[in-house]
């Protein structure tokens, strides 16, 4: 049966109007996963919306792939700090009105 | 819709460059890029703007038209022909064609939502957008597991919110986003919990805490109160002689554990004792007696 999940790195290329080259680069810096099957290489439809949003952060704004990895990681730290705020914000109306 | 100064918005004079144009959208797409400023509304706004700024003043005729008609610079065909062809005389309404709300959120959502395209006979799936909705609920409301309908966009969504889901917690309703493209799977529904507590019990993710006040003698000679707690009334033994600030734990009487079934946090109980006010002359006189023995 045919797999509708994932989809190949040289359509979505297409699509996106994008080298192969590109995609390479962000499987180089671990910024997507990319699957082998029969020699063909392949994009899980879930990575999609990532691989659009590195696009227009690529395209539009001009940000090279090692400052995309760079707000990534600095991204996953604000969610982080996002949590730990809340958490402590939450423990904080403990002691509010006392 | 008010109207937007598309150059004040760019930082930019009347008299700017293409590149300057081209220079300053960049510098702000990049600060203010909803990619860059995940769930900040303020950010999203303004970059809306400053995409429509670079819509107009990036393109040489619109903006061209900009300058000329300003606000109205959509007509400026209309006003151009009626130049030529004497006085105008259709009715004019000045918001018709501007960028009404929904005109915006297209012009946005065709700017960031993938497009879809056919390639060699085969349509390309894409996912539909992620949607998000804040959810306000009361303290009690989340100590137990329920039922809730939501209404979304028209559609009624069914959903269970677990016990002790915490203030400001995100929970994702998969495939309740937005539509898919070519039949691509649905975006999902994050909601965020707002928990608002009107009760006299803090919380501290699965822990109550509160205080109970005890009258002095009590306190002094130990008994027996009742207090309300969200499973109903517990009665509390007070051993003689407790001291102000005591405080006692009430194991598994707490918040549910998240996604934890059967499972409680602790209740914990400081002990505020109240001492009598305006004594009378007789009580004086007793408790002045007690002193006198105890010294």
């Amino acid at each position: 049966m045919e797999r509708t999940d994932l989809i190949p790195v040289k359509l979505v290329c297409k699509h996106y109007k994008v080298p192969v080259a590109f995609i390479n680069r962000l499987k180089e810096f671990q910024l997507i996963e990319l699957k082998a099957y029969k020699g063909t290489f392949f994009i899980h439809n879930k990575e999609l919306i990532k691989v659009e949003k590195i696009v227009r952060l690529h395209y539009d704004l001009d940000i090279n792939i090692e400052g995309i990895d760079a707000i990534y990681n600095l991204l996953e730290q604000v969610y982080a700090l996002r949590q730990e705020i809340r958490m402590l914000h939450n423990r904080l109306r403990l002691y509010e009105d006392l | 819709m008010p109207f937007l100064d598309y150059y004040k918005i760019l930082g930019l004079s009347k008299s700017a460059s293409e590149d300057d144009i081209k220079k300053a959208y960049r510098k702000l797409a990049r600060k203010y890029h909803p990619d860059l400023n995940p769930n900040n509304v303020d950010a999203e706004k303004r970059f809306k703007e400053i995409n429509e700024a670079n819509e107009v003043l990036g393109n040489p005729d619109n903006r061209k038209k900009y300058d000329a008609y300003g606000e109205h610079w959509q007509h400026a065909d209309e006003f151009e022909k009626s130049k030529h062809q004497g006085p105008y005389k259709g009715h004019y309404q000045s918001d018709s064609k501007g960028y009404s709300e929904e005109d915006f959120s297209a012009f946005f959502r065709n700017m960031f939502t993938g497009s879809h395209s056919r390639t060699g006979g085969r349509q390309v799936k894409f996912r539909g957008q992620d949607l998000n909705a804040e959810l306000q609920l009361n303290l009690k409301d989340v100590y137990t597991s329920h039922k809730r309908t939501l209404t979304l966009n028209n559609k009624n969504i069914r959903i269970t919110i677990p016990a002790g889901v915490e203030n400001g917690q995100v929970i994702k309703i998969k495939g309740h986003g937005g539509k898919g493209i070519n039949g691509g799977p649905n975006g999902d529904l994050y909601i965020q919990f707002s928990i608002i507590n009107h009760s006299k019990f803090k919380r501290d993710k699965e822990n109550l805490y509160t205080t109970v006040d005890l009258d002095l003698y009590t306190a002094l000679l130990g008994g027996e109160v009742t207090m309300e707690t969200f499973t109903g009334r517990v009665k509390l033994n007070i051993k003689p002689g407790t001291q102000n600030g005591t405080k006692v734990k009430l194991k598994g009487k707490g918040f549910p554990k998240y996604k934890k079934e059967a499972q409680f946090g602790d209740l914990i109980i400081t002990y505020h004792i109240k001492l009598p006010t305006n004594l009378s002359s007789r009580e004086k006189e007793l408790i002045e007696q007690l002193q006198a023995l105890r010294s």
